[in-house]
């Protein structure tokens, strides 16, 4: 039954929507939440019945079978026989999680598993058969109730991916395989103008098929009369068929025909079936072990590897197809277009002046010349802007991820989404979600706390969470922002004066307090849970931040809630710079890190010990450092109050560097240093300036870190 | 006697056996000069050769790495021989060149310019005609030297320039001091 090539795109795109209508399906629910909204219920209903659909006609049997019953439970809701309760909510979320994961190993041409089809739609049976209030009796608030309610249905199902053998109720529509079909035709089926393989054609549009000629009576070649047939065959058909669907295929032969037909179910299949596909077979094995009796997943994997000669390592399909591409906007593509017609204009009128050229035509040519010029940039521009991805498909994942959580914690949550359609580098946008969802459970379990201590502090019993993303100068700014307890400054100084991080005497101001919590290892939480507490993290989620060349700040007051905020650079080719001298040298620094440059006076300067120079910025004192030193250049001056201070942050502190004078500010784009020659401290990498010479790029934190470094061996004490 | 003659028959690339026996272990070298003495490196590690250039210093660099360079949009570091040598006056002059090489890096290939005061000719030096270097010679070009090698009555030093790249480059390089 090779299937060809034509097919596995089919199949792709079949995906594709599949997982596109998932999406919907799962955000949809989310809002379904805040009201039963009508339309919505519909576009949930159609987002179903495609995928059914699409599953039956690709012959993934269980999982049209499992969607058929959320089909069901949706068009109940629909028709207004079914109020939308939160525990349906509920049950159709974690259904949407089971067809996803259904969907994800048939795409990997792995045996579906049916672990969590097998526990989940016992529950959608369980409510199916409820006969449950109409419509008008659903509560309103649903969402919050979700959240508030637990409801019966929760302890019952348990995550569904987990409950292995939990539940495994057979659903009313009976969990068979497919049929097994013994056809032995009259020997005369040639003669009536009937081609067996055409009927095997059409049996293979209902389900996977394997054919398996008997060519017991077919005699010597010599003896061999052609236009007998002296075949049968033994069909095993796969797919949840109605019979007389399958028995439509033969209608026309039936007549002469001998024709068995068996209802296959999953026991009763032989090894054989397994065997032939050796690529699944370890998957299928462990999911035979680990699925409950009435329908491992075993047998489904001839289907997928029998259609599939073409792909030899269907494992590794899942994870190439994920990474690999990039959803660019119609838009930027129409312009990359409308870019590319103009440029092909401008290298037509400039081949005519390599055909024949005249001296008066240099005008003209140097037109044409700036012309392509500008092509090329424009078309480096949109060619940059097709990696730039809205911060939405990050953030589309929280309303679920939050639903979830607040549900399981108890907390009442709403979320407030801003800024989605803001946009960074598909890099920056793929490393950031992790830290996202990081922040994002840390909000939730430890900022915002339980309704009734909600109350009792006098807010509102609804906490909110909001998600923010913005633009500010070259950089973006990515919110999670709480308004919960805050942070506990003194439990977290105490904790770490305890484990012996921070000094005893030492005195910290409140963002170093904050920044405590980014220490591997570090919890303050009285109890692990599965969500957060255990202190992994916060030290992953800067480090990721920082090797994007950003940096996260925490704002926080007692009480009323705190702020995580990040800064990204928008790309990590191109580096939003600030190009600095000093003596001769030409210098760039990102401008994310850059505070402010002041020009100092006599009166802020001050002197430590003879050797720390300090400089009083507003209400803090930033150690100076001399870039001519660190680096031995020659400088203008060597007078503090000559140069400028740029007042620089990383890692949480500041510092003011001293530079001869601030030039242009300029996007730059960052080569590296290490590829030729070796990396060096204090240096991020190189850039080529408009005349063609390299500026060397400033690694700020680590200049800072070289910084103290060698203050703390001059001075010889630990700072 | 008539296997080898039909395998030369069937392989008519096989240069007539006169010429072959000449080239055996022979290879191009680009010479030099540093501070009046002719230096030779394999030809095959020279990409080209460039003008003088705009060099941009890079802290915490030993002298005789004059910084780094543009190279059609690479970052190329680049190393005074002169200097690397300890000769005296390195003066940068309408002769001075880069010899751009390219030798094996950590990962990938590594390019390196290099300043020499001019370049000088391209030899054809069979491998047998380098002699092994005088242990007299000392300092610090003894470990780059090959060998030297006598042509037209003149002593041309065969440097191993894969080594004085990568030495340079990598090697004792002074950090923050």
């Amino acid at each position: 039954m090779s299937v060809d090539l034509e097919m596995e795109e089919i199949l792709k795109v079949f995906f594709e929507e599949s997982f596109e209508g998932l999406d919907t399906m799962e955000s949809s629910l989310l809002t379904l939440g805040d009201g039963s909204d009508r339309e919505m219920i519909n576009t949930i209903f159609r987002a179903a019945h495609s995928i059914k659909g699409g599953a039956g006609t690709f012959d993934f049997g269980e999982i049209s079978e499992f969607t058929h019953s959320v089909e069901t439970l949706l068009d109940e809701m629909r028709n207004g026989v079914r109020g939308v309760t939160p525990e349906a909510l509920h049950v159709l979320l974690q259904a949407v999680d089971v067809i996803r994961e259904m969907m994800q190993s048939a795409q990997a041409k792995q045996p579906i598993v049916m672990i969590g089809a097998n526990a989940l739609s016992g529950e959608l049976a369980r409510i199916l058969a409820q006969k449950a209030p109409p419509a008008g009796a659903a509560q309103p608030t649903a969402a919050a109730a979700a959240a508030h309610r637990p409801g019966p249905s929760a302890q019952n199902i348990g995550r569904p991916l987990i409950g292995a053998g939990a539940a495994p109720v057979r659903t009313p529509t009976g969990p068979f395989e497919g049929w097994l079909i013994e056809f032995v035709p009259d020997e005369s089926l040639f003669q009536t103008c009937n081609d067996p393989l055409r009927i095997f054609d059409e049996l293979a549009n209902l389900g996977a098929l394997d054919v398996t000629a008997n060519t017991d009576r077919v005699p010597q070649l010599s003896d061999l009369e052609p236009t007998q047939c002296l075949l049968s065959w033994t069909l095993r058909l796969h797919g949840a068929v109605e019979h007389a669907r399958v028995a439509e295929v033969f209608d026309w032969v039936d007549a002469n025909s001998s024709i068995t037909y068996e209802p296959l179910h999953a026991n009763s299949q032989p090894a054989s079936t397994t065997a032939a596909a050796p690529a699944a077979t370890s998957a299928a094995t462990t999911a035979a072990t680990t699925a409950a009796p009435p329908r491992p997943a075993a047998p489904r994997a001839a289907a997928p590897s029998d259609s599939s000669p073409a792909a030899p390592a269907p494992a590794a399909a899942k994870s190439g197809a994920e990474s690999g591409s990039l959803r660019v906007a119609t838009e930027k593509v129409d312009a990359l277009i409308n870019l590319v017609g103009e440029l092909v204009i401008t290298q037509s009128m400039l081949g005519r002046f390599g055909e024949r050229y005249e001296p008066q035509d240099i005008e003209l040519l140097r037109r044409s010349l700036a012309q392509l010029a500008r092509n090329t940039r424009e078309l480096q521009e949109s060619v940059m802007q097709i990696r730039m991805l809205p911060i939405g498909f990050s953030f589309n994942r929280f309303p679920r991820l939050v639903h979830d959580l607040s549900r399981k914690l108890g907390k009442k949550v709403e979320l407030k989404l801003s800024g989605e359609n803001t946009e960074l580098d598909k890099t920056v946008l793929e490393k950031i979600s992790d830290p996202l969802v990081h922040l994002v459970r840390n909000a939730l379990d430890h900022g915002l706390e339980m309704p009734e201590q909600r109350l009792a502090a006098g807010k509102g019993e609804i906490g909110t969470l909001e998600l923010n993303a913005y633009h500010e100068g070259g950089n973006i700014i990515i919110e999670v922002k709480d308004d919960g307890a805050g942070l506990n400054k003194d439990r977290i100084l105490s904790k770490a004066r305890e484990r012996g991080l921070v000094d005893p005497d030492v005195q910290l101001s409140d963002e170093s307090i904050y920044n405590l919590i980014f220490l591997a290892g570090f919890s303050t939480a009285e109890t692990v849970s599965d969500v957060s507490g255990r202190g992994v993290g916060m030290d992953v989620v800067r480090r990721n931040i920082n090797d994007l060349g950003g940096h996260v700040q925490i704002f926080s007051a007692r009480g009323q809630g705190s702020t995580m905020r990040i800064r990204l650079p928008l790309t990590l080719a191109i580096l939003e710079g600030q190009v600095l001298r000093v003596g001769k040298e030409i210098y760039v620094a990102s401008l994310v890190s850059i505070i402010e440059t002041v020009q100092s006076t006599r009166e802020t300067l001050s002197c430590v010990a003879g050797r720390t120079e300090l400089f009083k910025h507003r209400d803090d004192y930033l150690p100076i450092i001399r870039l001519h030193d660190l680096f031995g250049i020659e400088p203008d001056s060597r007078d503090i109050t000559d140069g400028l201070l740029v007042v620089l942050e990383a890692d949480g502190r500041r510092v003011a560097m001293l530079v001869d004078e601030l030039l242009a500010q300029q996007q730059v784009v960052i080569k590296s240093l290490e590829t030729n020659f070796k990396q060096v401290p204090g240096l991020a990498g190189a850039t080529i300036h408009g005349d063609g010479t390299v500026a060397l790029i400033l690694d700020v934190p680590g200049l800072v870190r070289t910084f103290l470094e060698r203050q703390s061996t001059q001075i010889g004490r630990a700072a | 006697m008539s296997n080898q003659q039909l395998a030369e028959k069937d392989s008519p690339r096989t240069p007539p056996t006169g010429i072959a026996s000449a080239d055996v272990g022979a290879q191009q070298y680009l010479s030099f000069f540093l501070g009046g003495q002719e230096y030779a490196i394999d030809i095959l590690r020279v990409q080209e050769i460039k003008g003088w250039d705009t060099v941009t210093r890079v802290p915490y660099s030993p002298d005789y790495i004059l910084g780094v360079i543009n190279l059609r949009g690479s970052i190329v570091p680049v190393i005074d021989l002169r200097v690397r040598f300890s000769l005296p006056n390195a003066a940068y002059d309408a002769a001075t060149v880069i010899i751009v090489v390219h030798v094996a890096g950590a990962r990938a290939e590594r390019i390196v310019g290099v300043v020499v005061d001019a370049v000088s000719d391209v030899y054809s030096i069979s491998g047998d005609s380098i002699q092994p270097a005088p242990d007299v010679v000392g300092s610090v070009t003894d470990m780059f030297v090959m060998g030297l090698a006598s042509l037209e009555s003149k002593l041309v030093i065969v440097l191993d320039i894969e080594r004085v790249v990568t030495t340079s480059v990598l090697g004792d390089s002074k950090a923050a001091a």
